[in-house]
């Protein structure tokens, strides 16, 4: 069934899907680095379209554990942060996803201090890949609006009861405004029941939560919550194709390739950049370039198979990072190449870094990384770890 | 004011007895942990008055009433002495532990 359409912000698209996921309780820190989200969502509490109650706390670190506090209850949880908000959670980050509490966060992209901005930048989430959410990067708002209705119902499955972040790149996403459509009211409570858990406080069945496990059990508690992630693959691909009978739109589940087929060489991308790439894609398809692009959606679950199927055919794989795991390499190109180990065959690698702090990430910076590639898979040695869009040489 | 009783470990035979993540009914999969203790707090029941002090101070809640009895769970008292410091009534006595 088609929505209205409407023009809004990659944040008031966000405020949007989570007003249509129903959650009972929004808790946020109102302040920098905060976005547009959590204030939209007060306007729809106060202006009753969202019968939810909306909890200002004093913190990133109260927002993630009063989320907690909700979801203990069999209640549904949301909440958004970006940058230093997100660090200053990351110890209820590993707490809420142990207990597994499918709480659904958005997270701003935005570069992380010293020096700081609010700028995109994805070292803020791509430093919290180990807290045990799971965490996929959107290309546009309606992706954006889409996969928050979609979070809920992946994060809350029983089969899978693990925390779910929605990252969007910061500015060039976040503050930029594009036609959405917003599917109606009905449609999403239909795709989107109520939670029902046994996870929670109840007075008819006490329970302990979040307890103390010794060493007799606790690597088998973690064994199973890592076996819940990797299994998660099941509920995004079953989600995915489920969202898109239902209101018209697939996205691929964990990646989506784009003209890689028959492509040489291929560049792995995610969130905006991802639409930059496919145009440059297609203009060099046009010169008669065979170059493809990976967008990686999900990260964790990180893509193992879907990675090797796709980038395993080709002669050289780019990793586009925007983030940089200072004294190794970027931290998506590490995973990359960590699927890729298990190939047989292991096609060429390499890490392009850029894009940060807001540094724009142009169609002429991607254009010139497929032509490192193409150099590359003709022979041409290149250093593995390239940073790009750099405004001086780094060098006498 | 009952505890729940520490169901005995048992060595599960495969992961799906376990519980859901870190959600168990009481008593299940706690370990006794009270080992490193060094004074042991015990309670003079006659001077006690049962104002249940103790009971609320107690970091660990390991104090609890029993009948007409304060009882204390030695298998996860530390030793802290808090209660003995808080009682009113100085029904509380912290004791040596023997090696």
């Amino acid at each position: 069934m088609p929505g209205q359409k409407t023009f809004v912000s990659g944040d008031e698209a966000v405020a949007m899907g989570a007003r249509l996921a129903r959650p009972h309780v929004i808790s946020a820190y109102p302040i920098t680095p905060q976005t547009v989200v959590v204030e939209r969502l007060s306007d729809y509490v106060e202006d009753g379209s969202l019968n939810a109650e909306f909890m200002h706390v004093e913190s990133e670190h109260s927002a993630m554990s009063a989320a907690m506090g909700v979801s203990s209850v069999g209640a549904r949880a949301f909440t958004a942060t970006s940058s230093q908000g997100l660090l200053h959670m990351c110890e209820g980050l590993h707490y809420a996803s142990g207990a597994r509490f499918p709480i659904v966060m958005m997270n701003a992209n935005r570069a992380t201090a010293a020096p700081w901005n609010i700028y995109g930048d994805q070292r803020d989430s791509l430093s919290m890949l180990d807290c045990g959410w799971i965490q996929v990067y959107v290309e546009d708002a309606q992706e954006a609006l889409d996969m928050i209705i979609q979070a809920y119902r992946i994060a809350e499955d029983p089969e899978v009861l693990t925390p779910f972040m929605v990252n969007l790149d910061g500015f060039v996403l976040t503050h930029t405004y594009e036609l959405v459509e917003v599917p109606p009211q009905e449609t999403v409570d239909a795709f989107l029941p109520p939670y029902q858990t046994v996870n929670k406080m109840d007075l008819a069945n006490p329970q302990s939560l979040c307890i103390t496990v010794g060493p007799n059990l606790n690597l088998e508690i973690k064994y199973q919550q890592h076996m819940a992630m990797v299994n998660a693959e099941k509920a995004i691909d079953a989600v995915d194709r489920e969202f898109g009978d239902v209101f018209g739109r697939y996205y691929g589940g964990m990646v989506q390739g784009y003209r890689c087929e028959d492509a040489e060489v291929i560049l792995a991308a995610t969130g905006t950049t991802a639409g930059t790439a496919r145009v440059v894609v297609d203009a060099m398809r046009e010169q008669g370039h065979a170059v493809g692009l990976l967008k990686l959606r999900y990260l964790r679950p990180f893509p193992i198979r879907q990675v090797c199927d796709i980038a395993g055919r080709v002669k050289a794989v780019g990793v586009l990072d925007r983030d940089i795991s200072f004294g190794l390499e970027g931290t998506i190109y590490t995973n990359v190449n960590s699927a890729l180990s298990r190939l047989a065959q292991k096609p060429l690698t390499l890490n392009f870094v850029g894009g940060l702090g807001g540094r724009d990430i142009s169609r002429e910076n991607i254009e010139s990384i497929f032509t490192t590639l193409l150099a590359a898979a003709g022979g041409v040695s290149q250093p593995e770890v390239q940073f790009f869009g750099m405004e001086c040489a780094t060098d006498e | 004011m009952n505890r729940p009783e520490v169901q005995p470990y048992q060595k599960p035979f495969c992961i799906k007895e376990l519980p859901l993540g870190s959600t168990f009914t009481g008593g299940h999969l706690v370990e006794k942990n009270a080992g490193w203790r060094t004074f042991r707090p015990i309670v003079d029941q006659d001077k006690c008055t049962g104002c249940l002090r103790c009971y609320l101070v107690c970091p660990d809640g390991v104090i609890f009433r029993s009948g007409d009895e304060m009882v204390i769970d030695y298998d996860f008292c530390k030793g802290c002495g808090v209660c003995a410091y808080e009682c009113k009534a100085r029904a509380i006595e912290m004791i040596k532990e023997e090696l």
